[in-house]
């Protein structure tokens, strides 16, 4: 017996918080962190699931894979929150607002 | 094709008509080569020679011999020859000077049963000028004893013109170009006398009155020529525009413009075979006089009768050999050919008419000539009053006696203006009261001129006696009997022959006798050179013996009876087959006496008033002041036509002018205004609507997109906010609708 609806629960619950915090936050590192949790959120839905429909390891691969993105991801991120400090003495993200009308 | 089966009259005929025309195309083409603008008389003369044998040799075949080898019975023959009822009637038509044969026989050697001919016709069409169904125009050639002599006597002037100009115009700055003209009036005037069709005769007509146009204003930069060469253009078209009315009216007739088909077509109608068409309700009998008149317009204007005579003085503005060949020999005289043509087509109203005019074209010409003081006016104005005389004799049925004086008055009359040219030539001065006395230095212009002025003057034993002789007698039998109108051309031809020696007398006593009046000019004087003087003998020779002389040279016949004329149809047709009789001997001898007498009469007066001075022609002036100034202002034609046609025709140009600026420019310019309207209508739509719509798509995407830019704000966060919120309503879409 499994208790799936606690896990996809638990899992959106951080997905809403993940988003809340990447639009919300102007701290560049805070909407990396926010970009964390939808991460390891999609990742429980895939273990949670791969549980529930019968004991294969499928989601727990694409768990594994997405923290092995997820630590890429962070790593181009924070190269790219480096040049915004680096051209604005900032990691505001409000402030590169060049693309705009 | 047995154009040339016959031997030798179609390949000289040819040659004829083509050889001028080759030489006027030689000069025209090569006009800038050395050659031909220092020797352009070379080509021309030796076209214009062999022209002239051909013609020889045209008449030796088709008159003399032929003539000859059917001098028994030839009328049988050249009838039978042609399908026609043999009647010999030709050999009655020889029967005297002043014939009056009006039966419907056909003449041997006339329109009728020509020696030669040679027509498209024949020949299925095939070289056929026109063909559209329902218009044909042959081409063809017909060569009888009129075309033969005729062609005798142009080429034979034109060929002494030719030489006499090589002198004459030596030195001229366009000597070929003169050579060329010549040539190209040879072309048509030969033309003109060979074609068998009125149609092209026409075109040659035209193509005469063209070259004269040209030779008269030969010398464009003076102020005269320009202005003559006009005139005398306009004035033809006048009668051309009448002549060519005509010839419609004779192709309504009958359906065709070809001379022998008109001439078999009248014939049946004379026979009352047939009936002549009707036209607008006509009857026969007008219909064939207002088309005869028609037809007489041309030769009206052509050959200068009154009240068309103006151009012809004026054409003196020419240069001299010109004078002789065009205005004196043989383009003037290519209306009394015409008429003597289509003689057998006028009616005896028609007829009248041409008498009429001839008489009083005889009598004012002569009597302008009196008092004339240029040489070559007047002899202009003589030549009118000679053209007037053969009209007159053709008009009264003398129609060998007119185309005979035409023959003898060609030789004289080119002979008289060769002289003046001569004359001209040496003194540099058109204008009698400067010159005189000339008789020692110019022997050879004197003599021959003295000769031809009493050829002229139809002095007894000079060429122009004979034929005015016969004129006059034609005019006696034609109004004895009648009323007295009818009696006045015979007395003004008898009368009109003093007058002419009288003026002829002047103008050699002015040229030639007394003292020089202009000394300066009189010292320059000399006898022009052999190719002048060669011309003028040749000529003086032809007007003393050879064709005037009542000699049967021509295959045993005299020159006049050759020219037998043809019947009057149009007189039978309408029933006035007048038989005016014979003139017998003892008429002919009448005239030949009054004719003397009247001669003497003129010659008295002249030295009356020229030698022995009582009185002198200045008391002549003074008593008859108002007639002198009247006759001086040459009876005031010209003013009478400045005050009327000249006056009408600028009015009526104004009018048109008018009309045209106000109605037809107003017409033009209305429509374009309506089309301006029009534009203006469509540029509206196209600025309205089309533009309208286009505009309408942009203000309508740029004020949306206006809107929606503002949703681009570069912010990273918005982005997110944007892709979740839309995420999250493509789910919620998804929820309700499925």
């Amino acid at each position: 017996m499994d208790h799936l609806a606690g896990y996809v629960f638990i899992g959106a619950a951080m997905f809403v918080l993940g988003v809340f915090t990447m639009v919300t936050r102007r701290n560049a590192i805070y909407v990396l962190m926010g970009a964390e949790l939808i991460l390891n959120a999609a990742a429980l839905n895939f273990v949670a699931f791969a549980r529930h429909l019968g004991n294969r390891l499928d989601g727990q691969m694409f768990a594994i894979f997405i923290v092995i993105l997820a630590a890429a991801e962070a790593a181009v991120a924070l190269g790219i929150v480096l040049q915004i400090h680096h051209h604005f003495p900032s990691i505001d993200v409000s402030k590169p607002d060049r693309l705009g009308d | 094709m047995d154009f040339f089966d016959d031997g030798t009259p179609g390949w000289y005929a040819l040659a004829i008509l083509l050889l001028p025309l080759a030489g006027f195309c030689f000069n025209a083409f090569t006009y800038r080569t050395e050659f031909t603008r220092k020797r352009g008389h070379i080509v021309p003369l030796l076209t214009i020679g062999t022209a002239l044998f051909c013609a020889l040799s045209i008449f030796k075949h088709s008159v003399i011999d032929y003539d000859a080898d059917h001098a028994g019975g030839h009328g049988t023959h050249a009838a039978a020859a042609h399908g026609a009822p043999a009647d010999g009637s030709a050999d009655e038509h020889a029967s005297g000077g002043a014939d009056g044969e009006h039966g419907a026989a056909r003449a041997a050697g006339s329109l009728a049963d020509p020696r030669w001919r040679w027509s498209s016709k024949d020949h299925g069409g095939s070289y056929r000028l026109i063909d559209t169904g329902a218009l044909r125009l042959d081409a063809g050639i017909a060569i009888d004893h009129l075309t033969a002599t005729m062609l005798v006597v142009v080429t034979l002037v034109a060929f002494l013109v030719h030489l006499y100009s090589t002198s004459y115009m030596h030195g001229d700055k366009r000597y070929s170009r003169f050579f060329a003209f010549l040539q190209l009036f040879s072309f048509s005037m030969l033309g003109l006398i060979l074609t068998d069709n009125l149609l092209l005769l026409f075109c040659f007509w035209e193509l005469v009155g063209l070259c004269s146009y040209f030779l008269i204003g030969f010398w464009f930069e003076n102020e005269d020529p320009p202005k003559a060469s006009m005139k005398a253009f306009m004035t033809n078209r006048f009668g051309d525009a009448g002549f060519l009315v005509g010839i419609l009216l004779v192709y309504r007739m009958f359906g065709t413009t070809d001379l022998s088909e008109i001439y078999s077509k009248m014939q049946a109608v004379a026979e009352g075979s047939a009936a002549v068409p009707s036209l607008f309700g006509w009857e026969t009998g007008t219909l064939l006089t207002v088309a005869g008149l028609c037809l007489f317009m041309g030769p009206m204007a052509k050959s200068a009768q009154v009240p068309m005579h103006i151009w012809l003085p004026d054409a003196m503005a020419g240069p001299t050999p010109v004078s002789a060949l065009i205005h004196a020999a043989t383009m003037v005289a290519a209306g009394v050919y015409m008429v003597g043509r289509i003689y057998f087509f006028f009616t005896p109203d028609c007829l009248a008419f041409i008498a009429g005019i001839g008489t009083v074209t005889a009598l004012l010409a002569a009597t302008i000539g009196l008092v004339h003081n240029n040489i070559k006016k007047v002899l202009a104005y003589s030549t009118c009053s000679q053209l007037g005389y053969m009209m007159l004799s053709l008009g009264v049925g003398g129609y060998s006696a007119g185309l005979f004086h035409l023959y003898t008055h060609a030789f004289f009359k080119a002979c008289l203006f060769l002289g003046a040219g001569s004359v001209i030539h040496s003194v540099h001065t058109e204008d009698m009261r400067e010159m005189g006395g000339l008789k020692e230095k110019m022997p050879v212009t004197y003599r021959t001129m003295l000769i031809a002025t009493l050829a002229l003057a139809g002095v007894p034993f000079f060429s122009g006696a004979f034929s005015k002789e016969m004129i006059v007698e034609h005019a006696l039998v034609w109004g004895f009997g009648a009323n007295v109108a009818k009696l006045l051309p015979a007395l003004i031809a008898i009368g009109g022959g003093g007058l002419t020696f009288f003026y002829m007398m002047r103008l050699i006593n002015l040229t030639f006798f007394g003292q020089p009046r202009d000394h300066h000019k009189f010292d320059h004087a000399h006898e022009s050179p052999p190719a002048m003087t060669i011309p003028l003998l040749v000529l003086a020779f032809l007007s003393l013996f050879s064709v005037g002389w009542p000699i049967p040279l021509f295959g045993g016949k005299k020159l006049p009876e050759l020219l037998a004329p043809p019947p009057a149809l149009a007189s039978i047709a309408l029933g006035h087959d007048e038989h005016h009789g014979h003139a017998g001997f003892a008429l002919a001898f009448a005239v030949l006496v009054i004719s003397c007498a009247v001669l003497w009469v003129g010659y008295v007066l002249y030295k009356r008033t020229y030698k022995e001075r009582r009185p002198g022609p200045e008391v002549w002036v003074a008593r008859f002041g108002g007639l002198y100034t009247t006759v001086t202002n040459l009876y005031y034609f010209d003013e009478f036509y400045r005050a009327t046609v000249v006056r009408l025709g600028n009015a009526t140009a104004r009018v048109l002018a008018i009309v045209d600026s106000k109605v037809l420019d107003a017409a033009v310019n209305g429509v374009g205004a309506v089309g301006q309207l029009v534009g203006k209508a469509f540029a509206l739509f196209d600025r309205l609507v089309v533009d309208g719509l286009v505009n309408l798509w942009w203000h309508l995407s740029h004020a949306i997109s206006k809107k929606l830019r503002r949703i681009q704000t570069g912010n990273l966060q918005d982005y997110l906010a944007f892709a979740v919120g839309g995420m999250a309503l493509v789910t919620l879409l998804f929820l309700f609708l499925a």
